[in-house]
């Protein structure tokens, strides 16, 4: 897709990633500054209830907005709405998706989502790309 | 007890943080960007930044999580347990690397709902991005959830 203005009702964005590793998170915990342990530790993540380490939502939600970065000179993001649904575990692939709902000459709106392997939905949402 | 929290964040629905400057730091935002996987040209090339239509680099939109908009007053939350419900951006424009950029934030809401693990509390949060003229640039909001559980150990 060179031009996302070119895309149409019903077609998607998507890329996968590699699957989720350790480092990913403790990189995203230094560029955040968010360093719950739950998100790099092991111990701290089963203290906590969990089964093991999880991504913090906000990387998610970080990946997912990469769908529009090459498109940056077309428009932008102006609206970005995420419900965090679900947990994203070590070693879990995801893909990320962006669905045109509904364009116009000044914007277009996606329906978002971040898949795991199971086709499970762990974030979910809309954007708003504004058109230049 | 319940109440008494309840009561807590209840009574801190308005308040507000100072405005703390920011400015937009090119290392801040590469290190971020490599941290989301997304080391776009349009985010990291200086080159690419002067020749695009912004005339200099830009910030991902999730970047304002590093930003520094000052503490509410009053406010506890503890340090573990809480749950990210939902985030929501609004921009005007994307934010430029080197700009400066006034950041504060103000408690929104809090509201009580019965869930299967006992009662959740939702703490609204948002956090508003202004330039030096004072035009708001973005606003960032935050919905976290504070479990039962979590507010029993705050013993407040």
């Amino acid at each position: 897709m060179n031009n996302v203005l070119e895309l149409r009702k019903g077609e998607s964005l998507r890329i996968t990633l590699d699957p989720v590793s350790r480092m990913d998170l403790i990189k995203y915990s230094g560029a955040s500054l968010d360093f719950n342990p739950i998100h790099t530790i092991d111990d701290e993540a089963k203290k906590a209830g969990l089964p093991g380490i999880i991504a913090h939502g906000m990387w998610t939600m970080g990946n997912l907005s990469k769908l529009f970065t090459p498109y940056y000179e077309r428009g932008f993001i102006q609206d970005y709405q995420i419900r965090f649904s679900g947990m994203v575990f070590l070693n879990d692939v995801i893909t990320l998706k962006a669905d045109l709902e509904d364009k116009t000459e000044e914007y277009l709106d996606f329906n978002v989502r971040a898949l795991n392997q199971k086709e499970k939905e762990v974030i979910k949402g809309k954007v708003r790309f504004s058109i230049y | 007890m319940k109440e008494e929290i309840n009561d807590m964040y209840k009574e801190l629905i308005g308040k507000k943080s100072k405005k703390v400057k920011n400015t937009i730091e090119r290392g801040l935002v590469k290190r971020f960007a490599e941290s989301i996987g997304d080391l776009h040209p349009i985010y990291v090339d200086e080159e690419v930044g002067s020749n695009s239509r912004y005339g200099t680099n830009i910030a991902p939109p999730t970047f304002p999580r590093v930003l520094s908009s000052g503490a509410i007053e009053g406010l506890k939350l503890p340090n573990k347990g809480l749950i990210h419900g939902e985030q929501i951006y609004h921009y005007k424009r994307p934010l430029l690397v080197g700009e400066e950029i006034y950041s504060y934030s103000v408690i929104e809401d809090y509201y009580e709902k019965q869930g299967s693990n006992g009662l959740m509390g939702f703490l609204a949060t948002k956090r508003y991005g202004e330039d030096a003229q004072g035009e708001i640039i973005f606003t960032e909001e935050s919905i976290t959830i504070i479990t039962e559980t979590v507010r029993k150990a705050m013993k407040v």
